[in-house]
């Protein structure tokens, strides 16, 4: 925070010098022109017609949601249930495969710098494709069901658990494990003994979370065919029966609560 | 027993830690190594157990050549070097008896010791030892919830449920209090006269060294200068090893200290249960 | 006999993490009855798993000889509408997250404003990107500006939840020093509650930034604008080797982001 000498001997204070003021200037203009550039793209693609319509569209839709079809709810207990399956089986498989992908990735366990590079890789793969994209795949190559919505799942869950793990691994106190690798011990006891129980809170706590997003997340795979709640969603909205989509919204809505409630629960008990 | 030459070590950043390092020790004599922050008291130590990988130079412990070992014979070679570290390097998350226990993981297969199987041997020597040091009741208590005395006392367990020939500690008691840093340095003393071991400790306090050691070795920038007995460690080696200072008020003030303080070493096991028991104050 | 008294004669196990053993064994009988009953649901068909082996196999080689060319135009129209649609609806789910987060502060708002922007948060987070999209389709008609106000919209929920707490736990102690000064309800959000949150703000936006880019890329599936189309159809058609460069502009793009994010943080702390 500069202070300059005024020509008459005043010191002056301001919060930055000029030339970084102007900078900031530069920097605001050349991102607001970016956002406009943006936004006339969208709008060149955009029917404004239908865009002056959405008021009475969207009244039109909350008018045929209500009442929702309570009757409907009866049928959905099934493929809510196989939702539940598809996230907690996927999460476990995700967790099986996570858990040495993160010790190859982390900088103080990998075995070589090459092997972490391809364990990074894997990483970076996984979180950057939507469980929605590995679930189309899937369903191509497995055929639809919840098969397919699992390994979906489990795919999505490597990069997501992988990555906090392995930051945990890195940020573990290195002492304990210097003092376990001088009693002689191979390296496979040093992990078990000075790596992983310093870990394994972060571990149960990242696994629980991406329980409960998995939950949220298996509830759309129907949309592409990988079984869940999702393919009545699909089925209600193809035929048009606004009435049953508002009881799968208020089911998966319930759901997805509840599920965020016992992963805050369990999150808070184990850390 | 332990004998290093001509050690050197230079870290990837340049920076010369060791220089021509001649040192060498026998059994059951234990050993201060003082110096200012930075000087290579640390590097020193982790270069014996190979830690830290000397860049020239031999160490041999017995008739092996420590520097040559690698993967399996290293881990066989670390498995008789005990050390105990500053910040008692714990496992936090497990309890008492499992970091006892760790000590013996080099003798150990994976399976056994990732299932908590240990042999009967090893429970017993690991119990026998953890009594020795005064902490039998908090078998099952987490690491975490012992004081640092406490904590240090089950590092002194781990590391000699390895049944080592040779210490190496590193700060024994820059973590603790004056009292509990006395009471520690007088165990460690007594229990290398116990086993007939050699011990090289690491340590700030120059009165805690000469009180408890029967060799102080000076290191400054790399280099000894100073090797001898306490009794010859005066003011004016102090200035060479650490540099200008008056020395000898400190010294004055510590020397008739001693004394009185009842820290003739390797004196009385029954005043050692007292200090563990805790129940000691004068 | 006690467990010192066993650890003295040799006899030592770990303590079990569970210490009632009722407890225990109905924690594992519940475990395993409930996986027997999940596998039990999955029902997969052989026949067609193995029909689709092959294409698992194409899909895996397709990897190696990614496919830009053929549907050139496609891709990248996608992958720009994909990153304006990012772009756009960042910026102005950021700038509305930043009311909301604080309406949903409980320590600085009214109680009608923070059930009210806790509402919203909740509705927001809880539904998957792709039913909003579908929604705002019927809406807004096809087409990237249903997309954007999807993004937008999860957005809001996203940043504005982790502001609110954010705000929840600052120092009061800063505010408290500004507000002692004589100062205005804006002042005091300028001077002591910005400084605070800003530079994790940042971090977030940038983060999130990232979020929408994936999420962009399959909301196109519902209709909603992006490279999501393109993708559906080149998966669907069994074009495993333009997915796979698609695929790999994904991950590409994701990786740029990361590594400039990682950036950014620093520059902010």
């Amino acid at each position: 925070m500069p202070v300059s000498t005024t020509p008459q001997g005043t010191p002056t204070w301001r919060l930055r010098t000029t030339r970084a003021q102007w900078l900031g200037y530069l920097a605001w203009v050349a991102g607001i022109c970016l956002f406009l550039l943006c936004w006339k793209l969208i709008s060149d693609n955009t029917m404004w017609v239908f865009v002056g319509d959405a008021g009475r569209q969207g009244s039109d839709l909350i008018s045929r949601m209500m009442p929702p079809q309570w009757s409907y709810a009866h049928r959905l207990w099934q493929p809510m249930w196989d939702t539940m399956n598809i996230a907690t089986l996927g999460t476990v498989l995700g967790i099986a495969m996570a858990f040495p992908v993160a010790f190859l990735a982390a900088r103080n366990t990998t075995p070589h710098p090459l092997v972490r590079s391809a364990a990074l890789f894997i990483i970076v793969a996984s979180r950057s494709i939507n469980s929605l994209i590995w679930a189309m795949l899937l369903v191509t190559i497995l055929g639809p069901g919840v098969l397919a919505g699992i390994i979906a799942i489990a795919l999505r869950s490597i990069g997501f658990i992988g990555k906090l793990l392995y930051e945990a691994i890195e940020e573990i106190h290195p002492t304990p494990v210097e003092a376990i690798s001088a009693t002689g011990a191979s390296r496979m006891q040093v992990m078990s003994y000075g790596v992983l129980p310093q870990v394994l809170p972060a571990f149960a706590g990242i696994s629980v979370y991406r329980w409960d997003i998995n939950i949220r997340e298996s509830t759309v795979l129907g949309l592409v065919g990988a079984g869940g709640i999702g393919l009545q969603l699909n089925a209600a909205i193809n035929s048009l029966a606004w009435n049953q989509v508002s009881v799968i919204f208020l089911m998966i809505f319930v759901t997805v609560l509840a599920s965020e409630w016992i992963s805050a629960r369990v999150r808070h008990a184990v850390i | 027993m332990l004998t290093l030459s001509q050690v050197n070590k230079r870290y990837p950043t340049g920076d010369r830690a060791l220089t021509d390092i001649e040192l060498s020790l026998p059994r059951g004599q234990v050993m201060a190594l003082i110096g200012p922050s930075g000087a290579g008291k640390s590097t020193l130590i982790r270069c014996v157990n190979r830690l830290v990988e000397p860049t020239s130079g031999s160490i041999r412990l017995g008739d092996t050549e420590l520097t040559r070992l690698s993967g399996r014979q290293l881990r066989r070679a670390r498995r008789a070097m005990g050390m105990i570290f500053q910040e008692f390097a714990l496992v936090d998350r497990l309890t008492v008896m499992e970091n006892v226990l760790s000590g013996r993981l080099g003798q150990v297969g994976f399976w056994r010791s990732f299932l908590r199987r240990y042999p009967t041997d090893a429970v017993i020597e690991a119990f026998r030892l953890l009594d020795r040091v005064g902490l039998p009741h908090a078998l099952d208590k987490r690491a975490d919830a012992l004081s640092g005395g406490q904590r240090q006392r089950v590092g002194i367990a781990r590391a000699l449920v390895q049944d080592p020939q040779l210490l190496l500690v590193d700060e024994p008691t820059a973590s603790l209090d004056p009292k509990t840093s006395r009471q520690i340095m007088r165990l460690i003393r007594e229990l290398c006269a116990e086993r007939n071991l050699g011990a090289i400790i690491n340590i700030h306090d120059v009165a805690l060294a000469r009180q408890f050691a029967d060799r102080i070795v000076g290191l400054r920038a790399g280099e000894i200068v100073f090797d001898g007995s306490p009794e010859a460690l005066d003011a004016e080696t102090l200035t060479t090893i650490y540099g200008e200072e008056e020395w000898d008020t400190q010294a004055e003030n510590e020397q008739p200290a001693a004394p009185q303080d009842d820290v003739t070493p390797l004196a009385h096991e029954p005043a050692l249960s007292q200090v563990l028991s805790g129940g000691v104050s004068r | 006999m006690t467990r010192e008294q066993l650890a003295r004669q040799g006899e030592w196990r770990r303590l079990p993490l569970v210490q009632d053993p009722k407890l225990r064994w109905g924690l594992v009988l519940g475990a395993l009855v409930y996986l027997l009953l999940a596998l039990s649901t999955i029902d997969v068909n052989w026949a067609r798993v193995a029909e689709g082996a092959s294409r698992g196999l194409n899909f895996l080689a397709a990897f190696a000889q990614p496919d830009f060319i053929s549907r050139r135009t496609d891709i990248i129209d996608g992958i720009l509408e994909s990153l304006t649609m990012t772009l756009t609806s960042t910026v102005i789910g950021v700038a509305l997250a930043i009311p909301v987060g604080l309406g949903a502060a409980r320590n600085i708002a009214p109680w009608p404003i923070y059930y009210l922007c806790r509402g919203i948060i909740t509705v927001s987070r809880t539904f998957q990107e792709i039913i909003i999209a579908i929604l705002f389709v019927v809406m807004f008609g096809f087409g990237p500006l249903a997309g954007m106000i999807t993004l937008a919209f999860a957005t809001i929920g996203f940043m504005a939840k982790l502001l609110a707490e954010d705000i929840e736990d600052l120092d009061w102690r800063q505010v408290e020093a500004i507000r002692a000064t004589g100062a205005s309800w804006w002042q005091t959000m300028n001077h002591a509650v910005q400084p605070q949150v800003m530079p994790r703000l940042i971090g977030l936006s940038v983060y999130r930034l990232d979020i929408n880019f994936r999420e962009s890329a399959v909301i196109g599936i519902v209709g909603a604008g992006g490279i999501g189309a393109t993708l559906n159809t080149s998966i669907s058609r069994y074009e495993y080797d333009t997915s796979a460069a698609i695929l790999l502009i994904i991950i590409g793009i994701v990786l740029l982001c990361e590594y400039s994010s990682s950036h950014v943080r620093r520059w902010t702390q």
